[in-house]
């Protein structure tokens, strides 16, 4: 399969890039590894007049201790964000989740950037991110915009960045020593996760997300709030699917979706609670 | 547009198409047609070679973003023809079957010890998860990277 025509722009940095899509508007995309667009681009499910390639960009692949939080920069590709040891030392969770991700190979070449803006629910980053209550800054034509992960996604395979705009960084708070749990239910060991769950645990807070329980990762308010009024582990995963509208689709019934994710955060609470 | 991708040691000035994958460039163009396509979804592996020395899945990368840099494919790891040792290893162990995932595999596996050279069975079988085996032959693909390993 080979994807339908378009034009091809480099642009050397963020600025260029922003400037390069106010030419093309709509009918360009950025492309960073790929991993996520190149696949639709040979469906033919998306097929931009233009690719406005941003993988070359070297300034924005790094991780940075910022303070009260770990800055990541867009084009951090997932090997980077899985390995590296500042992120294993203060957000686990998130290296962790970046190893789920596809195989080496996929890790090897996709983006955290792409990853989040993308915004499929059934991929890792996405639900990760909104558990550890990550922040992404987004750069326009008008400057830079902080973008609350709770914010930034709106339906399927749709979030708030504006056409304009690219993810620059990604910005998750240190877990300080929280316990946490993650659990991803497939069938093959790259695929996507019929349901996943990511979470974490200290003493008086949590943070729990879905992934692939709805159109857009799902944040497990009634869970944490479960869990703070004293609740069990057992009796707070009963409120796994609260805030879930989960589909029906080859894999999985919704009714199936709302039993794994029961087990999946009950499972994950417990190791965030040993 | 034209690409510079040093492939197997030799440096290719090609022009291409920016929506020409890197796997159609190597068999289409270069006429290596060791690389197979097997899913061409990013999912079996059977395209995989090394981009500036990584592992990665030729159907899922244009050639352009590989401009460049320097790609080896299955063809080039023999060396005066003798074998890499991966290939010895995967011969010596009957790690093929059909053969088709085989090309992909060799080259995810010298990947995989390149990052981990002293792998467990488990870190193995976990490591070559983006290849997949029709045949099901895992179990001495798997004998085969550990014997491999175990003869560096």
């Amino acid at each position: 399969m080979i994807p339908a025509a378009f034009d091809y722009k480099r642009a050397s940095s963020a600025a260029e890039a922003i400037s390069l899509v106010g030419q093309y508007g709509d009918e360009a995309k950025f492309l960073a590894g790929g991993h996520s667009l190149l696949p639709l681009m040979k469906l033919r499910l998306a097929q931009p007049a233009m690719l406005i390639d941003i993988g070359r960009i070297k300034d924005l692949s790094y991780i940075k201790d910022d303070g009260d939080f770990i800055a990541i920069g867009a084009l951090t590709r997932h090997m980077d964000v899985e390995k590296s040891a500042l992120v294993l030392k203060e957000v686990p969770l998130l290296a962790h989740a970046a190893g789920q991700v596809g195989d080496a190979q996929v890790r090897h070449r996709g983006t955290i950037g792409g990853s989040l803006a993308h915004a499929d629910s059934a991929s890792d980053l996405p639900a990760t991110t909104l558990a550890l209550g990550a922040t992404y800054v987004a750069q326009g034509p008008n400057g830079e915009r902080l973008i609350a992960a709770a914010d930034f996604y709106k339906g399927f395979l749709e979030s708030t960045l504006q056409p304009d705009e690219m993810l620059t960084e990604i910005r998750v708070p240190k877990m300080n020593g929280a316990k946490w749990g993650f659990e991803k239910f497939n069938r093959r060991a790259q695929d996507w996760a019929i349901v996943g769950v990511a979470a974490w645990r200290s003493k008086d807070a949590s943070g729990v997300a879905l992934v692939n329980m709805g159109s857009t990762p799902i944040l497990a308010t009634s869970v944490s709030e479960a869990l703070k009024s004293g609740a069990s582990v057992a009796d707070a995963s009963e409120q796994a699917a609260t805030e879930a509208e989960p589909q029906d689709d080859l894999n999985a019934s919704s009714e199936y979706r709302v039993h794994l994710a029961k087990v999946l955060v009950r499972r994950a609470l417990e190791k965030a609670s040993a | 547009m034209k690409v510079s991708i040093t492939v197997n040691d030799t440096k290719q000035e090609i022009d291409v198409e920016p929506r020409t994958l890197l796997v159609h460039f190597l068999r289409d163009q270069l006429q290596l047609t060791g690389t197979n396509v097997g899913c061409d979804t990013s999912s079996c592996g059977a395209c995989t070679v090394h981009l500036d020395g990584e592992a990665v899945k030729s159907c899922t990368l244009l050639a352009v973003q590989a401009d460049g840099g320097t790609v080896t494919t299955i063809e080039g790891l023999s060396k005066d023809g003798v074998m890499h040792p991966m290939q010895q290893a995967f011969m010596e162990n009957h790690g093929l079957q059909c053969g088709y995932c085989t090309p992909g595999m060799v080259m995810a596996s010298i990947g995989l010890l390149n990052e981990n050279p002293n792998p467990t069975e488990e870190e193995v079988r976990l490591g070559l998860e983006g290849n997949l085996c029709r045949c099901t032959g895992y179990h001495n693909i798997v004998k085969s990277v550990l014997a491999a390993a175990q003869a560096k």
